[in-house]
C-alpha cells in the first residue's frame, strides 16, 4: 500500500520538475520583452477600466502613454490632476495641467416643469423613446427619463429623482469619464469645468426651438430672447438657433445672467445664497414681513382663486 | 389557394370600413409639406416664403438620386419653410402653405374622363412619373421612377401589383380598386410598358371578392394582366412574401426583388402613376382610411397631402371619448401619433383611433422560449433572440443574427405571449448594426 504512494508522489513529482524545465525554457526563448514603464503607469492609474481617457481599459492607456512617449491629450479624468503628475514623474516629464471636469445635467424638464401630454408606453431606455417619439411633454430636445446615463455610470454618480423625472449627477462621485455624455441619445449632459470652489453658471435647456414653441414644452425652457447674451460683459454667451450657451472659459461666475433670464432657464450652482437687497436689510423684521404681505394682497387682488393658487403653488416649487 | 409558407399570422380583420365609398375631404386651411416624405434624401424647396403657388406647382425638387419632386396640393401663400414636428413629434424641415382659392396649373386634365391611350415611350414614362414625384403608397415611400430604372445586367420579366392590404383595419386600396378599376389597370399597362416587361400579376387577398370579381372581369380587356386571389394572412403585402406566393421565388437575404427578376407596386402606385401620366396630374391627394371601432363613421377619404391628421378626425365625427391611441398606419406596422396637428405625408395609408382598452399593452414578463416567435417570422429569423441581443447591446451578435431582414411586420410582437415588445428591440437592433455597418 505505501509502495503506491511513494511510486505516485514520485512519478507526479518527476512529471512536475520536467514540465517545469520545459516550461522555462519556453518561456526564456519566448520572453515579449515589454517596457517595465507600462506596468508602472499602470500601477498608479486608478484601475476602474471607464474608458474616460478614450482607450479600452487602464493598460491600454499606460501602453499607450509608454508607446507614444507623450502625455499630450492624454489625460485621465478619474483620477486628475494627481494621477496625472505620478504619471508625468514615472515618465519624467511634466503633465499639462488640465483643469478637472464634472458632468452637467442640461434639462429641467421635470414633471411639473414640463407635464407629459401623452404617455409612452414602450420599452424602458431612452435610446428607444428617442428614436420613436419627441417625449411626454412634446420636447424633442428634453430629457426623456428613462435613465440610459444611470445605468452607462460605473462610479455611483447618478441617480433619478422619482419626483421630478430627472436624473441627479452627485458632483462628489462624478469623474467626468463621459459614459453618460455617451449614453444619452439626446446629448443633453455636458462635461464642463468644475470651476472654483464646484461654483458653475450653465444654460440648462438644449431647446433649440422658436421661444413660443419651447415654452409651450416647458416652462423653463431657454427661449433665445438674448437678454443674457447682452448682460454678459465677457462674449462669455453664444446665442445659436434659439439657444444660449455659455463658454465656461470666458465665464467669470458674475451671475448677472443668472437675474436676467425670464424663464430661470440658467442654473447657478453651489453659490452661496444672495445676499438680500441693501433696502430690505435696513427694515426692522416685522415690517419686512408686513410689507410683503401688503404687496402680496396687492397682487392677489382682482384675481380669481384659481389662478392665485396656480401661483402660490408655483412659488412653492421654485423655493424647493 | 396561394400563400407564402413561411410564418405568418391572422389578426382580427376589422375591416370596418370597406363599404364606405371614398370620400372627397375639402380643401384645409393651411396644409404642411415635409420635405422628406420619401426614402431617402430630402426634397430642396424651390419657391421662397410669401410665394403665390397653385395646385400641382412644384415646390420642392428632388436633386440626389433617392429622391423625390414635391408638388403644391393646394393654391394659396407659402406661409414659412421651417422646421415643424413630424407625426411623432421631431423637428423637420417643411413647407407651409396657407390656403387661398383652389387654382389649379394649366395642363392638368381634371376631368374623369379615363384616358385609355397610352402616348409616351418607355424613357418619357420614367422621366414623367419622376417629374410627378410619384412614390410607393404601400407606406415606405420609395421614389417610383427608380424602380423603373433597371440598372444593367438586370432583366426584369413581371410586375407584381400588391393589392393584398393585409393590415387590419385599413381598406384605401379596397376602395381604390372597386371604384377606380379600369384606371387603375391603366396604370399597371403604363408600369409595364416603363419596366418593358409583358406581364403583370395582381395579388389581392379573398376577403376582397367583390375586387377581385371586378378586376378579373376588366382585366380581361388587359393584355398580359393576370389578378390572382391569395389566401389571407398577414403579412402578405411584405414584398419579398407577395413575390413567393404569387410566383415561388424567393428573394435571397440582402438582394432585392430586382434580382429575382420582378418589381413590386402598390395598387395607389399604379392608379398615381395613370394620373400623373395620362391626366398630367402630380402625386397631390391620396387615400386615406379613417377607422376605428369607436369612430362613428369610418371612412374612406380622398384627401390633400399636407393636411392636418385633425381634419380627417373632424369628418369621421370627432375623436371619440374613449381613445387611447391614435396610429398612423395600420395597427401591426403603424406609429403612434404625438400630436393632431401633425400632417398626412405620401406614406400615410390610414389614421386607425384605437380604444383606450386595445391600445394598453400588456405587462412585459420574461422570455419562455415557447418560440412562438420564430414560428411566426416571415423571415425566418429568431426574434426572442434578437430582442435578448437588443436588451444586452449585444449588436454585434444581432447582426450575426440576420436581424438586417427583419421587415418589422410585428408578427413576433402579436402573437408573444409574454407580451415582450420585440419589435421595439429588433427596431433598435437594426439601428445600432446600420450603424455599425456604415462604420466598417
Amino acid at each position: 500500500m505505501s509502495d503506491v504512494i511513494i511510486y505516485s508522489v514520485i512519478t507526479i513529482a518527476a512529471l512536475g520538475t520536467v514540465s517545469a524545465m520545459i516550461l522555462f525554457f519556453v518561456a526564456q526563448q519566448f520572453k515579449v520583452i515589454e517596457n517595465p514603464k507600462i506596468d508602472d503607469v499602470e500601477e498608479v492609474l486608478p484601475g476602474a477600466n471607464c474608458g474616460g481617457c478614450g482607450y479600452a481599459g487602464c493598460r491600454n492607456f499606460a501602453e499607450a502613454i509608454v508607446k507614444t512617449n507623450t502625455l499630450e491629450g492624454m489625460n485621465c479624468p478619474p483620477g486628475g490632476t494627481k494621477v496625472m503628475d505620478n504619471v508625468a514623474s514615472i515618465m519624467g516629464m511634466t503633465a499639462e495641467v488640465q483643469a478637472p471636469l464634472v458632468a452637467v445635467m442640461r434639462c429641467s424638464g421635470s414633471k411639473a416643469n414640463a407635464p407629459a401630454k401623452v404617455q409612452y408606453d414602450g420599452p424602458e431606455t431612452c435610446f428607444f423613446a428617442h428614436n420613436l417619439s419627441a417625449a411626454e411633454s412634446g420636447c424633442p430636445y428634453g430629457c426623456l427619463g428613462l435613465a440610459d446615463c444611470v445605468r452607462a455610470c460605473k462610479f455611483d454618480a447618478m441617480y433619478m429623482d422619482e419626483e421630478t423625472g430627472l436624473p441627479v449627477i452627485i458632483e462628489e462621485n462624478c469623474v467626468a469619464c463621459g459614459a453618460c455624455v455617451e449614453a444619452c441619445p439626446r446629448d443633453i449632459i455636458e462635461l464642463r469645468k468644475v470651476g472654483p470652489k464646484s461654483k458653475r453658471i450653465f444654460v440648462s435647456c438644449i431647446n433649440e426651438e422658436k421661444g413660443g414653441v419651447a415654452k409651450k414644452h416647458c416652462s423653463v425652457a431657454c427661449i433665445g430672447c438674448w437678454k443674457c447674451e447682452k448682460e454678459c460683459k465677457f462674449d462669455a454667451i453664444t446665442i445659436e438657433n434659439n439657444l444660449a450657451y455659455i463658454d465656461f472659459n470666458k465665464c467669470t461666475l458674475c451671475r448677472k445672467c443668472v437675474v436676467v433670464c425670464p424663464t430661470n432657464a440658467i442654473h447657478e450652482l453651489n453659490f452661496k445664497p444672495r445676499k438680500p437687497k441693501p433696502e430690505k436689510k435696513t427694515l426692522e423684521n416685522e415690517v419686512k414681513t408686513d410689507a410683503k404681505v401688503v404687496v402680496e394682497s396687492e397682487k392677489t387682488e382682482g384675481k380669481p382663486l384659481a389662478k392665485i393658487e396656480d401661483e402660490a403653488t408655483d412659488n412653492d416649487n421654485n423655493k424647493e | 389557394m396561394k400563400t407564402f409558407k413561411r410564418g405568418g399570422v391572422h389578426p382580427e380583420e376589422n375591416k370596418l370600413s370597406e363599404n364606405q365609398p371614398i370620400e372627397v375631404l375639402s380643401v384645409p386651411k393651411r396644409v404642411t409639406i415635409l420635405l422628406g416624405q420619401n426614402l431617402g434624401a430630402n426634397s430642396k424647396p424651390v419657391v421662397n416664403k410669401r410665394d403665390k403657388v397653385k395646385v400641382g406647382q412644384l415646390i420642392a425638387k428632388g436633386e440626389a438620386f433617392i429622391s423625390a419632386n414635391l408638388h403644391s396640393p393646394v393654391s394659396g401663400t407659402v406661409l414659412k419653410i421651417d422646421d415643424v414636428p413630424d407625426q411623432v413629434g421631431h423637428n423637420k424641415a417643411a413647407i407651409v402653405i396657407d390656403v387661398d382659392g383652389d387654382e389649379w396649373v394649366e395642363g392638368i386634365v381634371r376631368s374623369s374622363e379615363i384616358a385609355k391611350d397610352i402616348k409616351l415611350s418607355k424613357e418619357e414614362i420614367v422621366k414623367k412619373i419622376q417629374e410627378m414625384g410619384v412614390v410607393g403608397l404601400g407606406g415606405a415611400a420609395f421614389p417610383t421612377h427608380i424602380k423603373l430604372m433597371v440598372p444593367e445586367g438586370k432583366v426584369p420579366n413581371v410586375l407584381i401589383i400588391n393589392g393584398v392590404e393585409c393590415e387590419p383595419y385599413l381598406t384605401a386600396d379596397h376602395r381604390l380598386m372597386l371604384e377606380k378599376g379600369e384606371e387603375l389597370l391603366i396604370g399597371i399597362s403604363i408600369l409595364m410598358k416603363g419596366l418593358g416587361v409583358s406581364k403583370a400579376i395582381i395579388g389581392i387577398e379573398n376577403n376582397k371578392a367583390d375586387a377581385i370579381h371586378l378586376l378579373k372581369e376588366l382585366a380581361n380587356n388587359f393584355l398580359g394582366i393576370e389578378v390572382q386571389s391569395l389566401k389571407v394572412k398577414y403579412p402578405q403585402g411584405g414584398e419579398k412574401q407577395l413575390i413567393k406566393a404569387l410566383i415561388n421565388r424567393e428573394v435571397p437575404s440582402g438582394k432585392l426583388p430586382l434580382d429575382v427578376g420582378c418589381v413590386v407596386s402598390n395598387v395607389g402606385t399604379a392608379f398615381a402613376v395613370y394620373e400623373a401620366v395620362q391626366k398630367n396630374k402630380p402625386l397631390i391627394e391620396r387615400v386615406v382610411s379613417v377607422t376605428g371601432k369607436s369612430v362613428k363613421k369610418p371612412s374612406n377619404l380622398l384627401v390633400r397631402i399636407g393636411t392636418p391628421i385633425s381634419d380627417l378626425i373632424g369628418k369621421v365625427e370627432g375623436l371619440p371619448e374613449d381613445t387611447g391611441k391614435i396610429i398612423g398606419g395600420g395597427p401591426m406596422m403603424g406609429k403612434t401619433l404625438i400630436s393632431m396637428n401633425a400632417a398626412v405625408v405620401k406614406g400615410t395609408s390610414g389614421i386607425l383611433v384605437m380604444r383606450e382598452n386595445e391600445s394598453s399593452r400588456i405587462a412585459v414578463k420574461d422570455c419562455i422560449r415557447c418560440a412562438k416567435c420564430v414560428s411566426v417570422c416571415p423571415m425566418g429569423l429568431s426574434p426572442y433572440l434578437l430582442a435578448i441581443y437588443g436588451e444586452q447591446e449585444r449588436y454585434e451578435d444581432a447582426g450575426l443574427e440576420d436581424v438586417m431582414d427583419c421587415i418589422e411586420c410585428g408578427s413576433c410582437h402579436y402573437i408573444c405571449p409574454s407580451g415582450r415588445p420585440l419589435l421595439d428591440y429588433l427596431r433598435v437592433d437594426k439601428v445600432r448594426v446600420g450603424e455599425i455597418m456604415r462604420n466598417r
